[in-house]
């Protein structure tokens, strides 16, 4: 029945095929037709083979390569930060710290790799996100100081079937100081942020880099800093490492010796604990900072590595503001420490000599205004107008030397400019005058501002470092080193110098003599043996009326005090904010800082002494050697 | 049934090749497996050949006839055991393809049941005696073929399925059918596919997707893809030697003894080493078209053509894959992949062709 379907589909061509010949020559067109398809084929295979293997093949060797050879960085140890005796202050401890490697990163398994380590998974994920745009092959550091706890869930998950983008490497981290000592000095470092990576400054550093962020870690950072290095290694497609190929070292950071000397810097924050305020000694002979506190506090260690949100917010909402260094930032009214810069002004302008006298009656009029003194000093000639602090007498010489003349000599002495310390913002002061006053309030100068600016209050203010240098500078006769922290710098810049007259000079040292040493103000700044000289000042936060309103505003109390008198080695300002009582702590805590400057200078004098007798003495070297060791 | 053979009618040119394909595809294996949990894959691949040559023999001196002979209850054995794999069979990579047997051998019924399906159609196609395929036929035969490719497409193992196609697309090209009926095979793919695309498993539609733009997922199912095309490239003009090839060595390439065999054997030999293969197999597959040509009936061509169309097929998908020109769908290159039951399939196969062959003068 079949065949009835051929049937009726003769093929007259070939006649002697009536029936189909059950053999394959029927098909040998189609057959053909199926050799040409596979030629066609095979030749559509080998292009794609050509084109790979041929064309183009750098293009996938490269990525090859790239999936074969992975670099992990090799975090260069930053240099540590050593007093001027070079003992440490910064030190740096290894620590394990966790980087996720990005070519085989799975978000999903984010939330459980930041639920294992307890970090937080929305900043993960906002730092991976944050990634994105760089290349594969750098990783992310995700968690820094990774404790036993967390390196056993790494070594536990970090399997292929599980998280095999977790790797570990080892990195040093930063130790401070316990207690805040010196924090603010010193500065804390940081993972370097996405703002300041699009600064100029900061173009040379890569994402993930921990920089320097403020005081001397941010000042020095590229000494400090070191050059990373780079681990390449032959990795399995698990990330597995199969073969070392390189390890480029990485380039410690430079050590930094400051001129800080810890013997004092610890005095300092000693006296200061639990108050408001500030610290600074500066030797004026070259501007070395050799203590610089600034109270209230905080622990930079919490910044070592990445600081907490709870850490941070603490830190920044409170009221104490602990972040500001009151040493270079707390900008004031002086008060009766600038009566010796107006003294001088009025002396070296030749609008009053020693013998000048101006009358205090608890007051004095000017322009039909009665200002106050604390006191009646009755006739006041320069000496007892330092030594008593008399207003009055102030007044007076403000009212005759004139406004011009007082701001020239305090910009002299460097008020209401930056020290040019080796400390990021650094603040300037004021020093106020007609000029200032039109540039800044567009309003002309009353002479009665001229009378408060004697005192120093009105709009006068300077920062406790520059008080130190002001003073140390008119003891050296008018010689204005640029204060600074890093030893080696110390002789290697220009000090300003303006040629006092030194009889003037004499006379405003002598004055503050006075107040330490013949029943001043300063008489608590007393040190036995040595000639200490000094001011203080007590300086209104605000009008009278309005701190008698509002009880916690207090005044603040300065001293500032050097010695010896003449050719000093060491001057030590003091800023207690909110005190209320003059001179009650600031003259000790100073006094505390340079007692600690000499008595270690004996000890080393005798220590020397010592040495020298031993070397010609042979047997007092071995019992001294047999002998307990002391320090 | 069994009858003497002359050893000369046998197809030596074929034995060579098809020796030489293997030995390039075992040293393949083990340069793909060193130091991993497979790395006694290469011998354990010597034995499937072994076998599978005893099978070629044994279905060269079979009559083919003979087997045709039986073909219905062959198939319907077929298709109950790839019911029986559904209902009892390994389940590995979220797939069930085997049933395992004794020794830790799992055979993959589908690839076995090619074999009943190329003599099925054989079958079929003969005794139609036309030289035109009436539509009542094809939709018939289209019927039987479709029942296991179903049964595969759910196990699901869609990239087998899709190999049953060949044997019937080139069985009925050769039966001849009226262009109205291609036409009208055309217009219903036209219809199917968008409809069969939706009806695809997550997985099979991601493999698709990462087939026409691969860096789009470069982690998930393009990753394959990408890093296979990477170790063809990587290995340039010559090669980067036996056991040298990074992609291979590293594991940066999936399953590089088996489906991404081709990928691997390209990184480590090159160019070179790829037409030399490519040449090999197209010598081959002209070889048992020519076995076809010879053939003593129909039946025997049919049968000849039906392997020759399921070899190019599996090339053309296989080698396709690892070039980036054809999507990722895990089927075998056949003699060098690793996997007892593509060899054997493939040695029956080529028995079948040499059974032809030997009686090619009976007539």
């Amino acid at each position: 029945m079949r065949f009835s379907s051929v049937e009726h589909r003769p093929e007259p061509t070939q006649p002697q095929k009536i029936q189909l010949r059950d053999d394959a020559s029927f098909a040998s067109n189609k057959i053909a037709a199926f050799q040409y398809t596979a030629v066609a084929i095979f030749l559509f295979l080998i292009t794609g083979f050509w084109e790979l293997q041929i064309k183009s093949p750098e293009i996938y060797n490269e990525r090859a390569e790239r999936n074969r050879i992975k670099s992990l960085p090799v975090v260069a140890p930053r240099g540590k930060i050593l007093d001027r005796d070079g003992r440490v202050i910064v030190d740096n401890h290894s620590s394990w710290s966790l980087i996720l490697s990005r070519e085989n990163l799975h978000t999903e398994h984010l939330r459980e790799i930041a639920d294992g380590l307890h970090l937080d998974y929305d900043d993960l994920m906002q730092k991976v996100a944050r990634y994105r745009k760089r290349p594969k092959y750098e990783p992310i550091i995700i968690k820094e100081e990774l404790t036993p706890a967390d390196l056993a869930f790494v070594e536990s998950h970090r399997d292929p079937e599980t998280f095999p983008e977790m790797e570990t490497i080892l990195s040093q981290r930063r130790l401070y100081p316990q207690n805040g000592v010196l924090a603010h000095v010193i500065g804390y470092t940081g993972e370097i942020s996405e703002s300041e990576l699009d600064e100029p400054d900061f173009a040379k550093y890569n994402q993930g880099q921990i920089i320097g962020k403020t005081g001397i870690e941010k000042e020095y950072n590229d000494i400090l800093m070191g050059v990373d290095g780079e681990r390449q290694s032959v990795v399995d497609n698990r990330g597995r490492e199969r073969e070392v190929l390189g390890i480029k070292e990485a380039k410690p950071g430079k050590n930094l010796q400051l001129t800080i000397d810890l013997d004092l810097q610890a005095v300092a924050e000693l006296a200061l604990q639990g108050h408001k305020g500030a610290v600074v000694a500066l030797n004026p002979q070259n501007g070395e900072v050799l203590a610089m506190a600034s109270q209230p506090t905080f622990d930079p260690n919490k910044f070592a590595v990445r600081i907490k949100g709870s850490d941070w917010k603490e830190i920044t909402s409170d009221p104490g503001n602990p972040l500001l260094n009151r040493a270079i930032q707390a900008q004031w009214a002086p008060g009766s420490t600038f009566k010796p810069i107006v003294g001088l002004a009025g002396l070296e302008s030749g609008s009053i000599d020693e013998d000048t006298v101006f009358h205090c009656a608890g007051g004095a009029s000017f322009y039909g205004h009665f200002y106050k003194c604390l006191e009646v000093h009755g006739a006041v000639t320069l000496h007892k107008g330092i030594v008593a602090s008399c207003d009055a007498y102030f007044y007076g010489v403000g009212n005759k030397t004139g406004i011009d003349n007082i701001a020239f000599y305090a910009h002299q002495v460097g008020y209401g400019a930056k020290s040019g310390i080796d400390l990021p913002n650094e603040a300037a002061g004021v020093v106020p005058s007609p000029e200032w006053q039109m540039r800044n309030y567009r309003q002309k100068w009353y002479l009665g501002q001229t009378i408060s600016v004697s005192i120093g209050q009105g709009a006068t203010t300077v920062t406790p470092l520059q008080m130190a240098r002001a003073i140390g500078g008119i003891a050296m006769g008018g010689v204005w080193h640029t204060p600074h922290l890093l030893s080696s710098a110390t002789g290697k810049e220009k000090p300003h110098e303006w040629a006092l007259n030194p009889d003037n000079v004499k006379r405003i040292v002598y004055g503050m003599y006075g107040v330490v040493n013949e029943g001043g103000t300063g008489v608590r700044a007393r040190i036995p043996n040595i000639d200490v000289c000094g001011k203080t000042g007590t300086a209104q936060v605000a009008s009278a009326e309005y701190e008698k309103s509002h009880r916690d505003l207090k005044d603040n109390s300065w001293f500032v005090g050097y010695a010896p008198c003449y050719n000093p080695e060491i001057v030590v300002s003091v800023l207690w904010e909110n005190s209320g009582v003059q001179g009650a702590m600031d003259a000790p805590t100073a006094r505390d800082v340079m007692k600690a400057y000499f008595d270690k200078k004996v000890r080393i004098a005798e220590a020397a002494a010592e040495a020298e007798r031993q070397k010609h003495n042979p047997a007092s070297a071995i019992v001294s050697a047999l002998s307990p060791a002391h320090d | 049934m069994f009858q003497f053979i002359g050893i000369k009618d046998f197809d030596w040119t074929m034995f060579f090749i098809v020796m030489v394909i293997c030995g390039l595809g075992v040293l393949q294996i083990f340069s793909a497996t060193l130091d991993t949990v497979f790395a006694d894959s290469w011998w354990k691949q010597i034995f499937f050949i072994a076998a599978g040559l005893v099978l070629m023999w044994l279905a060269t001196v079979i009559d083919y006839h003979a087997l045709m002979a039986q073909i219905y209850p062959l198939y319907i054995a077929s298709v109950t055991l790839l019911v029986v794999v559904l209902l009892v069979g390994k389940r590995v990579f979220g797939s069930t393809r085997w049933i395992p047997l004794p020794a830790g051998i799992h055979l993959q019924v589908s690839e076995l049941a090619k074999i009943a399906i190329i003599l099925l159609v054989a079958r079929f196609l003969t005794e139609l005696r036309s030289d035109v395929l009436e539509l009542r036929d094809l939709l018939k035969l289209a019927g039987i073929i479709l029942l296991p490719m179903a049964l595969i497409a759910k196990e699901p193992d869609l990239g087998t399925a899709l190999t049953y196609l060949p044997i019937l697309g080139v069985g009925i090209f050769l039966a001849g059918m009226r262009w109205k009926y291609w036409l009208t095979i055309a217009i219903i793919l036209l219809v199917v596919v968008p409809v069969g695309y939706a009806s695809l498993h997550a997985y099979q539609k991601a493999r698709i997707v990462s087939f026409l733009d691969p860096e789009r997922d470069p982690q998930g199912t393009g990753y394959q893809l990408i890093q296979s095309k990477i170790a063809v490239g990587a290995g340039g003009t010559w090669g980067k030697g036996v056991t040298k090839g990074s992609q291979t060595q590293l594991r940066f390439l999936p399953v590089p003894h088996t489906d991404f065999i081709f990928s691997a054997f390209a990184e480590e030999h090159g160019f070179i080493g790829v037409m030399l293969a490519l040449v090999l197999y197209f010598v081959l597959l002209m070889q048992i078209v020519q076995n076809g040509q010879t053939a003593p009936d129909r039946a025997g061509m049919y049968v000849c053509m039906g392997v020759g169309a399921l070899l190019l097929f599996h090339i053309l998908v296989n080698v396709g894959m690892v070039v980036g020109r054809m999507p990722v769908t895990g089927i075998p290159l056949p003699l060098m992949s690793y996997g007892g039951s593509s060899i054997w399939s493939t040695f029956l196969m080529l028995g079948l062709v040499n059974s032809v062959r030997i009686r090619r003068f009976v007539n």
